[in-house]
């Protein structure tokens, strides 16, 4: 995993769970091919990781690492495109890319770097934050409810549903690989501590479980997504929720060849 | 037969613009030069529609405000148009719908054919009255029916057999009013505006469009779909387009997308990214008028000074205006070409009358691939190595190719540092003066005349302006390319001039603005902004009366 470390200058604060996340992913693609790979990132701490390793990568605009990602998937099939995103940026800025992307089946692996608070532009709350969270926007707390992106992401026909928590860099791997693996579009959500803003390190260790089952059916899937739906619950499971084979989005449109121009000239005299 | 004005009008759905088409395709076919003026309202059924062919034995991309033919589908068709007819014109109408009940005074030749009666001895279905009202016409201006029966065979796809029945009995039921002969001039291919946007981006290269219906821009995606070998898709709006895009040109293939004003302020956040990554993207920004939805199928140039300054940031861009179809298939060739050379944005900017009208094309316009700078495929690949253009590389090729919406370093690693941040900016202004030098090079501004008053104009404009001027003293003046401006060869194209007048379709004298920036001193503005071109009599009066 060192090769793929750039000589840059990390700025993710000491105990930031981007770094377990770093660890899998640099894990995960070492095992596949790193000249294939391209990593899409969008804007926050997330992001950071298109600066930290070695890899191609675009780092794209606030909300947009997904459609770009997308993007370079239509423009070469041939490359394995992988998303880092964050709660803030593809939740709040670019859902509707999140929900296009995921039921259209595009062939990317997209990493939602959950740390449930805008980090970057210093503690604000996003979908994700739950009710109540007192922030510097929301003084008295947090007056929508959160969002549940795994009953989402099921609803609207993703093929591989899946969430890990950066506190577990072996699990996280296993399931990054998977859903490289995965012909389609691969969410995987990752619950991420913020050592500065939201310190749910402690929370998570305590409630979060391995579930046993490697993956389950449609409508048991949904009712798993709902044992904790981010504003409440016990227990929190991790793993792979769904999984089903579907032909990738780029495959189904046509292909690019030479175009003879004066043919379609001569057509239209 | 000399120069004719023809309108075909209907309600949506009954087929005025297909008939408005097959009366151009015939007069191709005898050698004549042809232009289409589409006018349709925002509706699907009902509504007014009507077509307006100019045919002429040279190129006339003009409307005229008077007209030799009315060919009436409806009632509607009759009362908003016959003023139009010159003495001596002639109405042609249904009369199975349409009573005859004109006055005995009118100087126009009146012509009733009973469409509704021909389509049901003919066995067809009502929508093929149109057919039977142009091959009335065609018998009318003296063509033969051989030969029409040819174009209409290829024309008319589906129920051919039916369709030509119902030509036939219209044909030959009616009578020889005018002559025509064959001009001895080949056809020419009969574009709109958006599809040689498509064509040109073709010959340079491009491999994937992405497009978010907008109207007028929507031809384009709507052509390319049906040619195989061009990869399209509509993403979920015009922002994902964008990003989409930058996605692919990133992979190295040659992308162009294509929009409103609409969708075009939506996709500025990837303008400005294209700007800072140096991925190449290419928009077709097809204007109609504004603000907001404004009048969607209607004329209007309002997005001029946007497509100029498009892009948060202090960012430079290739903003190109073509005004006709020869110049649209070459400069959005070139566009493709400028973009990939120079990896920054590139703004085709056309309008509606460009986009949806149908020209007749000259062959000579094409513009060939021009190859982009490549970086090595190796280890050692750093994105943003040079002082101006850095060779470009490919994922998957061997090197690793980073782009990146931060300012960055030469790896394309984000940077705060100040001297770091300065040098990009300088390496990327560099590109631009680079550009500047060979825009000076290109055919950036048309001139014509050489009078002491020039009437500056830009995009669909040219084919009325070329017209309005006949045996006045006046020069003409256009400019292709509006970024970075021609100003070198701008001020010599108006050297001498002692007058200058602009005319263009908006309101706030958008061209004006840009020269007074580089010092050309405007001292009259014709301006329309009614959601109409202007036809060839109104500039003409409007030029006039300024000298």
């Amino acid at each position: 995993m060192n090769n793929l470390i750039l000589p840059t200058k990390n700025t993710w604060c000491p105990g930031c769970g981007n770094f377990g996340i770093q660890r899998a992913l640099g894990e995960a693609i070492n095992k596949t091919d790193k000249n294939r790979t391209v990593l899409v990132t969008g804007i926050g701490c997330h992001g950071k990781m298109a600066d930290y390793l070695n890899i191609n990568s675009v780092y794209a605009l606030h909300g947009r690492a997904i459609p770009v990602a997308e993007g370079v998937k239509m423009g070469n099939g041939d490359l394995q495109v992988v998303c880092c995103v964050g709660d803030g940026d593809t939740y709040n800025e670019g859902i509707s890319h999140l929900l296009h992307a995921a039921k259209r089946n595009s062939d990317i692996t997209v990493l939602v770097h959950d740390n449930r608070v805008f980090a970057l532009t210093v503690n604000q709350p996003t979908l994700t934050s739950p009710k109540g969270f007192v922030s510097t926007t929301t003084p008295k707390g947090k007056k929508e409810e959160a969002l549940n992106p795994l009953e989402v992401m099921l609803s609207v026909g993703a093929t591989f549903v899946a969430r890990s928590f950066a506190g577990k860099p072996e699990h996280l791997e296993r399931i990054i690989l998977e859903g490289m693996r995965h012909p389609g579009f691969s969410f995987i959500e990752i619950l991420q501590p913020c050592v500065a803003w939201y310190s749910t390190m402690e929370i998570y260790n305590e409630r979060a479980y391995e579930m046993e089952k490697e993956f389950l059916p449609l409508a048991e899937a949904k009712e798993k997504a709902q044992e904790w739906d981010y504003n409440n619950g016990e227990r929190i499971p991790l793993g792979i929720f769904y999984k089903k084979e579907k032909e990738g989005f780029d495959k189904q449109l046509e292909k690019s060849f030479f175009v003879d121009t004066e043919k379609i000239l001569e057509k239209s005299k | 037969m000399s120069e004719t004005q023809i309108i075909i009008a209907g309600a949506a759905g009954e087929g005025s613009k297909k008939a408005g088409l097959l009366i151009a395709k015939l007069f191709n076919a005898y050698g004549f030069r042809v232009f289409i003026h589409e006018d349709y309202e925002s509706v699907i059924k009902g509504g007014h529609n009507f077509s307006q062919i100019s045919v002429s034995k040279k190129e006339s991309d003009a409307i005229k405000e008077k007209i030799d033919f009315l060919l009436a589908l409806n009632k509607e068709a009759i009362s908003k148009h016959k003023e139009k007819l010159k003495k001596g014109g002639v109405l042609m109408y249904d009369s199975d719908v349409i009573k005859n009940n004109f006055s005995e005074e009118e100087k126009v030749e009146i012509a009733g054919i009973p469409l509704g009666k021909i389509v049901e001895k003919a066995e067809g279905i009502p929508i093929m009255k149109n057919t039977g009202l142009v091959a009335a016409f065609s018998r009318a201006v003296g063509m033969e029916w051989k030969k029409v029966r040819e174009v209409l065979e290829k024309e008319l796809p589906i129920a051919t057999e039916k369709n030509l029945k119902v030509a036939e009995i219209a044909f030959r039921s009616f009578r020889r009013i005018k002559e025509i002969k064959e001009t001895g001039e080949e056809p020419a291919p009969l574009l709109s505006g958006n599809q040689a946007a498509a064509l040109g981006a073709i010959n340079a290269g491009l491999e994937n469009y992405f497009a978010y219906p907008m109207t007028p821009s929507t031809g384009i995606l709507q052509f390319l779909s049906q040619i195989e070998g061009v990869r399209t898709f509509q993403p979920e709006n015009e922002i994902a387009t964008v990003n989409m895009a930058l996605g692919s040109a990133y992979a190295g293939k040659r992308t162009m997308v294509g929009t409103s004003g609409g969708g075009f302020a939506l996709m500025t956040e990837g303008v400005s990214f294209s700007a800072q990554s140096e991925i190449p993207l290419v928009i077709s920004l097809s204007q109609r008028a504004g603000p907001a939805t404004g009048v969607p199928t209607y004329q209007g140039q309002g997005d001029l000074l946007f497509a100029l300054n498009a892009g948060h940031g202090d960012m430079t861009r290739f903003v190109v205006a073509p005004g006709d179809v020869n110049e649209t298939y070459y400069f959005s060739g070139k566009a493709l070409n400028m973009a990939w050379k120079y990896q920054l944005p590139a703004i085709v900017l056309l309008d509606k009358e460009l986009s949806e009208n149908t020209y007749s094309f000259d062959k000579s316009f094409r513009k060939e691939k021009e190859e982009a700078i490549q970086g090595e495929m190796n280890g050692g690949y750093n994105r943003y190595d040079r002082e101006d253009i850095s060779p470009l590389a490919f994922p998957g090729g061997g090197a690793v190719v980073k782009a990146t919406g931060y300012e960055h370093d030469k790896k394309g690693v984000a940077t705060e540092d100040a001297e770091a941040v300065k040098k990009m900016q300088e390496k990327r202004m560099r590109k631009y003066e680079k550009l500047k030098e060979e825009v000076e090079d290109m055919e950036s501004v048309n001139v014509q005349g050489e009078g002491p008053m020039a009437v500056v104009f830009w995009g669909s404009t040219k084919g009325v302006a070329l017209r309005a001027v006949k045996d006045l003293d006046v020069r003409l003046v256009q400019p292709i390319i509006l970024q970075p401006f021609p100003e070198k060869k701008m001020k010599k194209a108006l050297s001498g001039v002692k007058k200058i007048i602009v005319a263009e379709t908006n309101a706030t004298g958008q061209l004006s603005r840009v020269l007074k920036e580089y010092g050309i001193k405007v001292s009259e503005r014709i301006l329309k902004y009614d959601g109409r071109p202007f036809s060839v009599e109104e500039l003409r009066k409007r030029i006039k009366a300024n000298i």
